[in-house]
């Protein structure tokens, strides 16, 4: 909970992770690639109180993200997301299995989403279902551009995709966590193109479709997908750390989101360990859109604010919400389903 | 203007290859590729064929180990047929480094592979429609500055409509939009209207507000990209380096 000029903010940091990004894990110099890109984000975007080692960022410890997380960052629930990555680690990047040993040491403060990939074919369905049963799934995290063999990546559109997203609605996993990636197959398309999600958000109404990085690099073609689809949602992992470098720039990003979307279908995330929750929390409740694009852009009240930094994610996974936060807003039920 | 076979002083044909690189663009980004500092190194030398500073080599970065292989292929490709245009020019080495495909991207290039060539298995075309993808986006992400330049000079959004290229000023970026267009194949007489689609087309009226503010959502996604892809080319290489 963030506390700030008598509001109360709710926080759910929608995407986190632990990873194992450290040499020892690494198969080979894509795993080196891709955890030195991922270090490269962090170094980018972080005030420089908040960078770490190379060495730390590849293997930080549970304690460190317990005490990141819950002690300074103000969370009150944090979603993992995995990814698997077993083509570049060797026990894998971020899997659920890893994620689910945190949770269960800390009851109540994490959420473990699990992760599918249509290229397992029927084996893999069986495997959704056992994951679902064992950790309770609410939600997957699909990353498009894994690598599989000789395969470096998969569409939502092809027919295997559809199988799953048929199993996650039979076992009850509604939310649906896209993450796009620079490859695909075919290696000619645009991997970040997101009109896949356009056509699965069709098909499957009773799923929740949450874009990572609203579709970031490819902000354009989210907007315009999430203005026609209602069950598409924007996670702002990616886009929050630019708020401190680039504030004129992220009040654009976020202009733009409530001008094709609305304030109700948009997520908070810190990505961490790529960054951490408690500047981007303090920063976001302090954050005005700058008066000359107010004109255009409108204005980040408290009701929007505290819907973004949790009461939008705790709707799309039943987090119950402390009266107390809700009590002062205004308008109509912005949190319907959260039980409070 | 100079001739094949021509002596050069090797200060101005490597200017003159900085000023060909200068022309290839990030697909993706819309920039030059010297201005968002991906031309590590630029050297020219001597070859059996041409003689002294006959041949121009070229080291391209980029901002990430894993920035899309379609997109690097591209400028590696493009880079590679502007230099080998220039006139005394007979060998051009240009060498992606520090990216996951970049072997099979440069002996893809440099010997003519295509890119069904280079990635064999793994795409079922060339880059073409990608391309043109991204022109399209360029050239919305380009009609927005010049309509926003045109409103903030007292235009009215319904009048944009009517508006010919002619009347838009140089300092609009009005070179730009003719760029743009020409690079989609769209008119650019100066009696052509500004506000038109894809194809060309005029919008129609109910349309225009959406297709002003999708344009809008074009430019403020590429240069927000443009933006973040430089401050990831400085991080990873700890510099504002380049041959300039």
């Amino acid at each position: 909970m963030y506390h700030k000029d008598g509001e109360q903010y709710f926080v759910v940091d929608s995407h986190i992770h632990f990873w194992d990004g450290g040499p020892s894990n690494q198969k080979n110099r894509y795993g080196e690639g891709f955890t030195g890109c991922f270090y490269d984000y962090h170094r980018n975007l972080s005030p420089s109180e908040y960078v770490w080692s190379l060495e730390k960022f590849g293997s930080y410890t549970e304690q460190d993200l317990v005490h990141d997380l819950f002690t300074e960052g103000y969370v009150d629930k944090a979603i993992f997301q995995p990814t698997y990555l077993t083509d570049f680690y060797i026990n894998g990047f971020n899997t659920t299995e890893r994620n689910g040993a945190v949770v269960e040491n800390h009851p109540g403060k994490f959420i473990v989403n699990g992760a599918f990939d249509p290229r397992d074919g029927e084996g893999g369905l069986e495997e959704l279902e056992r994951l679902a049963a064992r950790w309770g799934l609410k939600g997957v995290k699909l990353y498009t551009a894994e690598w599989k063999g000789e395969s470096k990546g998969y569409k939502l559109t092809d027919p295997w995709s559809y199988r799953y997203l048929e199993k996650c609605e039979q076992l009850g996993i509604r939310n649906i966590h896209i993450h796009k990636g620079p490859t695909i197959y075919p290696l000619n398309r645009d991997a970040f193109d997101v009109a896949d999600v356009d056509d699965v958000a069709t098909a499957f109404p009773n799923l929740n479709f949450i874009v990572e990085h609203v579709g970031l690099p490819r902000l354009e073609d989210f907007c315009w997908i999430a203005t026609q689809e209602p069950n598409v949602y924007g996670g702002l992992a990616v886009v929050m750390p630019f708020i401190q470098s680039r504030p004129r720039y992220f009040a654009k990003v976020i202009g733009e989101l409530l001008y094709w979307l609305d304030e109700n279908r948009l997520t908070f995330a810190s990505d961490y360990a790529i960054w951490q929750p408690k500047w981007l929390v303090e920063k976001f409740v302090d954050f005005q859109i700058p008066e000359d694009m107010q004109s255009e852009y409108g204005v980040l009240t408290p009701d929007i604010k505290k819907k973004i930094l949790g009461l939008n994610a705790a709707r799309l996974y039943d987090i119950e919400v402390p009266a107390a936060v809700t009590a002062s807003m205004n308008g109509s039920a912005p949190v319907a389903t959260v039980s409070i | 203007m100079t001739t094949a076979g021509e002596r050069l002083d090797s200060g101005v044909r490597s200017e003159l290859a900085w000023r060909a690189l200068g022309q290839v663009r990030d697909p993706e980004l819309d920039e030059p590729i010297t201005d968002l500092l991906f031309v590590r190194e630029l050297a020219v030398f001597d070859t059996d064929a041409g003689g002294p500073d006959s041949g121009v080599s070229v080291r391209l970065r980029l901002p990430t180990y894993f920035c899309a292989p379609n997109f690097a292929y591209l400028m590696v490709a493009d880079a590679r047929d502007a230099l080998r245009e220039l006139p005394g020019v007979v060998e051009v080495q240009v060498r992606l480094e520090d990216h996951f495909a970049a072997e099979e991207i440069n002996a893809g290039v440099a010997s003519d592979a295509g890119f069904t060539g280079s990635f064999p298995g793994e795409t079922t075309d060339e880059l073409h429609e990608l391309r043109r993808t991204f022109q399209r986006k360029a050239h919305f992400a380009c009609l927005d500055r010049v309509c926003r330049h045109l409103i903030n000079q007292g235009w009215e959004i319904d009048a944009l409509a009517d508006v010919r290229l002619r009347e838009v000023p140089e300092s609009a970026g009005r070179e730009g939009l003719l760029r743009r267009r020409r690079d989609l194949g769209l008119p650019t007489g100066g009696d052509d209207l500004v506000l038109v689609d894809d194809h060309g087309l005029a919008v129609p009226t109910r349309e225009r507000a959406k297709t002003l503010r999708f344009a809008q959502a074009v430019r403020v996604s590429l240069e927000g990209n443009s933006a973040f892809c430089r401050g990831l080319l400085s991080t990873r290489y700890g510099d504002q380096e380049g041959p300039r």
